[in-house]
């Protein structure tokens, strides 16, 4: 860890200002995650702008009938808000099958979304990474990676992203709002996260400086038909090794829209738009499950400890899909029971 | 009625109110004035030298006091004998900063102190060192071919037995016989307290040494040899530990460079681990098994052959005790045992709760298991079948063994007759259930203890012995036994631990403290008693007078004529009337070897599982565990059950989860921290229970006690793979089972 500098601001643009004048500021939310990146000596900035101060813990409606998370609404208080439990369950559910009660308390929506990939090789500055130290190589690739990517992934980084909150996200189409140097801008959801391509150390496409305000979900929140399936090697307290995020609309027995997001698998949510069109307009059958689960792992490739992933891929797909047709169980696990 | 009986009677935690309250402090809590810093640099190479230290760039930051590495360490003791603990195995061992060679990932190459924690850190993360990186193997399966018997090893620990029978030809010829292989990779050692120690300078070359250890003789033995300390000048404390189950039996190198750094500074100095270097020491090692049983028509064991190989460093011949519980678990005429070990570049393993046994149990019982199913006999009708009445690998009878009621009590309160023999057969819902079970046997020793006891005036009772306290419950029961023995209200004894001032006891390990300790504190009590009982006789009209120790008890406060209890004197006023303001005395307890001579010591256990599985993504819920133990005779039944129940949590965590997982590319553990290296969480954890099978033994020790320390953990990992066997019909055999291994 290097010694750094800590500043509190109390207003966006403040926040944004502090950070532009110290070559190498980092902002720090919860710290959940970048404390430990500098302890491991990963993340070394030498000025940490705290944001706990900024008014941006607020969850209301928007004009368009959605609603607006605040970037600094802790997890718990955005899992357990009513609105969110009422009109979006699928990300409740999502939200607490992450991590633990402790660091959900602390940690916060836009640090959620900022969190960076839990490869083991990138945790630890004596093995070679591309993502920490572009050029150096990538220990994964012939080394282990039993939690690393099957989808999208390149010859230089198959990270995976570690959200779980984030898979919810991305089934559900939410905007993320940003602040930055050059004034305020949105992006769908869906482009906020990166493929790792030639550039691993990018994980995202916020530009060097800019803050995340807010998240707004549409008003579309499938609160009927859901699941978050969430599959790992222990009961709680660990990522995922897959996990889904399954939407549906019924009307009947017929699917009139569908969503259908996975964790676990690449370097972003990998939300699947032609597998959700496969589904829609089709009854809510085991066929038709299978049918979208094949066209996800389609295109998957295993690294060696992670093969396991295609198959264990498809099954949850095919299980979450039943479970938000059936509308009964809602769990996060196979095992633990939906919280109340 | 007797208000004083305190042994056998559930009794909390003495310790507790103190833990919970933060009272307690710890090894790297001891605030000293005047401390200095030390963070230690661990090597990001597996094997190779170091060609350069670039001390002189990190010294030139205001408030860095010294770099040490090889390149400055003063010349300390010469010889190997010197480093060597008293529980080392056999080889050369490890000494911090003494040579430019790596010989093992993340091995303490410097030491960087400072004013600050902080700038000690930050220190160490800048400190350029060059290297030369040598080829390295990490890699028990390259070894495979190269196994060698290990000439001479630790204490405790013994060759196996030569061959009995026709072993090869009894399998031959077996009605049923299987073959297979078990697997299970390294488990490093986490308990929650890091390991550190704080290094008081009292001036002169004089040391208080608060470390964290399980045996603060061995750390004081170790210090003085390798610094040419004297025993006066070398005080080692540790009243507390977070956690110790083997880790701490061997000093730690943060004990070692805390030292170093405090005698060259002529400070106080601190150093503490990161839990990523908690993975820098022993561990229970990667081992391969191989096992061939085969049964006769009438289901009795034709044959049993176990051989082991594990990994051990370069310098270190590590052994642990793996096969030899095979030969003496059930009856068999033709045994083989074999056990190798295979140099990688590695750290030496270390002992883990139940080394060696946790190791083999789990291999010799999944066997039992497809050997009962292949012969298609139950699993418990099977062990019954093949029960062993003495052991047969000494040739002695056992000194007692309740095994067979293990079984019986424990398969009537689990509902075993509940089970279809058929695996896949049982279900609920989306979940295959399984029932499994699987036992295992641990030694029963005792070790030569000391004690001290002081008895002031106003009948308070204080009795010392350097052992320590590792999360047992040892300062619970030392002072329900010195209560019990003297008569008196548990509040008026204090016992104390983990201080070389006290009489010297061996490590807290191998579940030998409760025999050993309490042998000694029961043995020093007797000896107060003595003193008093003369006193008391001394006193007017004294109704003891003539009568014999024996005829006498301390009960209530009081000593009493055994066949009279009306004729009773009060141990206050017998201090009082005699004008003493104290009694002391120390005594130490050895083991009667006469006696033991006789007898093979052995506690046991059986465990049984519940699993479910989920059939299409193949996670494993353990929901019910009931551990049947037989260990003699319980103190404490709620101290010892809490031993057994993190013992199943233990083996859950063993079957399902543990492994460190070596990047042989790099040769380095990668999932070296918490997040990653996954132990049980509460979810993950249901219905556990703990069954007490009583034994009486006046052979084992005074006290008739076989300790329960490890024996808890032993044949968990083994049922669980049975149950999962059971439920799903597909046999994993090595550890831990991913869900992976079951799609
Ligand atoms: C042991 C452990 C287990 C975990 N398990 C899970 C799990 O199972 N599932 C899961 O989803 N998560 C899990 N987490 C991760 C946890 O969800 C994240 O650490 C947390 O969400 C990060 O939020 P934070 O506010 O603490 O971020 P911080 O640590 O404060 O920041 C993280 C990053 O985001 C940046 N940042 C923070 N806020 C903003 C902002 N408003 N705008 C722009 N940049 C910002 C920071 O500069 C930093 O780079 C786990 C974490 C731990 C330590
Ligand atoms: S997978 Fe990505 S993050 Fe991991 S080592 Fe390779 S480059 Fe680094």
């Amino acid at each position: 860890m290097n010694p750094f500098t800590y500043s509190s601001a109390t207003a966006v643009e403040d926040a944004v200002r502090d950070n532009a004048s110290h070559e190498g500021a980092a902002y720090i939310g919860g710290g959940t995650n970048i404390l430990d990146l500098m302890k491991e000596n990963v993340a070394r900035p030498t000025h940490l702008v705290g944001l706990n101060k900024l008014p941006l813990t607020a969850i209301e409606p928007t004009p368009e009938g959605g609603l607006r998370l605040g970037a600094l609404a802790t997890n718990a208080d955005t899992a357990w808000n009513e609105e969110v439990k009422r009109r979006y369950p699928l990300l409740n559910q999502a939200i607490l099958a992450g991590a633990s009660p402790q660091l959900r308390n602390m940690a916060t929506n836009g640090g959620n979304l900022m969190q960076r990939t839990r490869c083991y090789y990138f945790y630890d500055t004596a093995t070679p990474c591309n993502k920490r130290e572009p050029g150096s190589g990538c220990g994964a690739i012939g080394g282990f990676n039993r939690i690393h990517a099957i989808l999208g992934a390149s010859e230089q980084c198959i990270a995976t992203h570690p959200s779980d909150m984030c898979i919810a996200l991305a089934a559900l189409a939410a905007t993320v709002r940003v602040s930055g140097p050059n004034g305020e801008r949105t992006i769908p959801f869906e482009d906020f996260h990166r493929l790792p391509g030639n550039t691993p150390e990018r994980d995202n496409n916020l530009e060097p400086g800019e803050l995340i305000t807010g998240l707004d979900l549409p008003a579309k929140g499938f609160e009927k038909n859901f699941s978050y399936l969430k599959l790992r090697d222990r009961n709680s307290y660990a990522f995922a090794l897959v996990s889904v995020a399954a939407a549906l609309e019924l009307d009947g027995d017929t699917i009139k829209d569908a969503r259908l997001a996975l964790g676990g698998v690449a370097h972003k949510p990998w939300r699947d738009q032609e597998a959700e069109n496969l589904l829609k307009g089709q009854p809510a059958t085991p066929e038709t499950f299978a049918r979208a689960a094949a066209k996800v792992v389609e295109s998957a490739k295993g690294y060696g400890s992670n093969n396991f992933k295609i198959e264990l891929a498809r099954r949850a797909i095919v299980r979450a899909l039943k479970q938000a047709a059936e509308g009964s169980q809602h769990a996060s696990d196979v095992f633990l029971n939906s919280n109340p | 009625m007797s208000t004083t009986n305190y042994i056998g009677k559930p009794t909390s935690r003495v310790d507790g109110p103190a833990k919970v309250t933060g009272a307690a402090t710890y090894a790297a809590e001891f605030h000293v004035p005047n401390m200095a810093y030390g963070w230690v640099v661990s090597s990001p190479i597996a094997k190779g030298r170091i060609t350069k230290v670039h001390a002189d760039e990190v010294l030139a930051i205001p408030g860095v006091l010294e770099v040490f590495s090889h390149e400055n360490v003063p010349g300390l003791a010469w010889f190997d004998r010197n480093y060597k603990d008293d529980v080392a195995p056999g080889g050369s061992p490890f000494r911090p900063l003494h040579e430019d060679k790596i010989k093992f990932n993340q091995q303490p190459i410097a030491l960087v102190v400072a004013e600050t924690l902080e700038l000690a850190r930050y220190a160490s993360s800048v400190l350029r060192i060059d290297y030369e990186e040598e080829a390295h193997e990490t890699d028990i399966e390259a070894k495979r071919d190269e196994g060698f018997e290990p000439g001479r090893g630790k204490s405790g620990w013994m060759p196996p037995p030569p061959p009995r029978g026709n072993p090869d030809k009894a399998w031959e010829e077996a009605e049923h016989h299987i073959e297979h292989e078990y697997v299970h990779g390294a488990q490093h050692h986490n308990p929650m307290e890091m390991y550190g120690a704080t290094v008081e300078w009292r001036g002169d070359k004089k040391l208080t040494v608060y470390d964290k250890t399980q045996g603060v003789v061995n750390v004081q033995n170790y210090l003085t040899k390798i610094f040419g300390l004297s025993k006066d000048d070398c005080r080692v404390i540790n009243q507390y530990m977070g956690g110790g189950f083997g880790s701490g039996l061997r000093p730690q190198y943060s004990v070692f460079l805390a030292v170093l750094a405090s005698l060259e500074l002529k400070r106080s100095v601190r150093v503490t681990l990161t839990r990523q270097q908690m993975f820098s020491f022993g561990h229970r090692p990667h081992t391969l098994q191989y096992v061939k049983l085969g049964t006769n028509p009438d289901g009795t064991l034709a044959a049993i052959q176990h051989h082991a190989l594990h990994e051990t460093s370069q310098f270190e011949e590590y052994t642990e005790n793996v096969v030899n519980w095979s030969g003496m678990l059930y009856q068999c005429e033709n045994v083989k045992l074999g056990y190798q070990l295979a140099k990688l570049d590695v750290f030496t393993p270390q002992d883990m709760r139940a080394p060696g046994a946790a190791t083999g149990s789990f291999a010799l019982e999944v066997a039992m298991d497809e050997m009962a199913a292949a012969a298609g006999i139950d699993p418990i009708d099977f062990r019954i079948r093949n029960y062993a009445e003495e052991d047969q690998n000494a040739g002695k009878p056992f000194s007692s063994k309740r095994l067979r009621d293990c079984y019986h009590q424990g398969a009537a309160k689990f509902g075993w007759e509940k089970r279809n023999p058929q695996p896949r057969s049982m279900r609920k819902g989306n979940r295959l259930v399984g029932y499994g079970m699987a036992g295992g046997v641990w030694d029963a020793t005792q070790k030569k203890a000391a004690a001290k006891a002081t008895l002031t005036a106003d009948g308070k009772l204080q009795v010392s012995s350097a052992t320590a306290d590792i999360g047992t419950g040892t300062y619970t029961i030392m002072t329900q036994i010195a209560a019990e023995t003297l008569g008196l209200p548990l509040e008026a004894v204090t016992f104390k631990l983990g201080d070389t001032d006290m009489p010297e006891a061996p490590v807290q390990g191998g579940s030998w403290t409760a025999a050993s300790v309490g042998s000694a504190v029961k043995s020093v009590c007797e000896a107060i008693g003595e003193k008093l009982l003369k006193l008391a006789q001394k006193m007017e009209g004294s109704p003891l007078k003539g009568a014999s120790p024996d005829e006498v008890e301390f009960v209530n406060g009081q000593i009493r004529l055994s066949n009279n209890p009306n004729e009773a004197v009060v141990i206050r006023d017998v201090l009082q009337a005699s004008g003493e303001t104290r009694l002391e005395t120390d005594t130490s307890a050895t083991p009667n070897l006469l006696k033991q001579a006789t007898h093979s010591m052995h506690s046991h256990n059986a465990v049984f599982v519940e699993v479910e599985v989920d059939e299409e993504f193949g996670t494993v819920h353990v929901t019910r565990v009931l551990n049947a133990v037989a260990a003699g005779r319980i103190l404490n039944p709620k101290t010892a059950r809490s031993q057994v129940l993190g013992s199943i949590v233990w083996g859950i965590s063993m079957a399902l989860m543990e492994e460190t997982i070596m990047d042989h590319q790099f040769g380095r553990y990668m999932n070296h921290n918490y997040s990653e290296y996954h132990i049980p969480v509460q979810a993950d954890i249901n219905d556990i229970e703990v069954l007490f099978v009583e034994e009486e033994d006046d052979v084992v020790n005074p006290l008739g006690v076989k300790g329960v320390g490890e024996i808890g953990l032993l044949g968990v990992a083994a049922a669980i793979t049975n149950a999962v066997y059971h439920a799903t019909g597909k046999r994993v055999r090595d550890l831990p089972i991913y869900l992976d291994k079951l799609l």
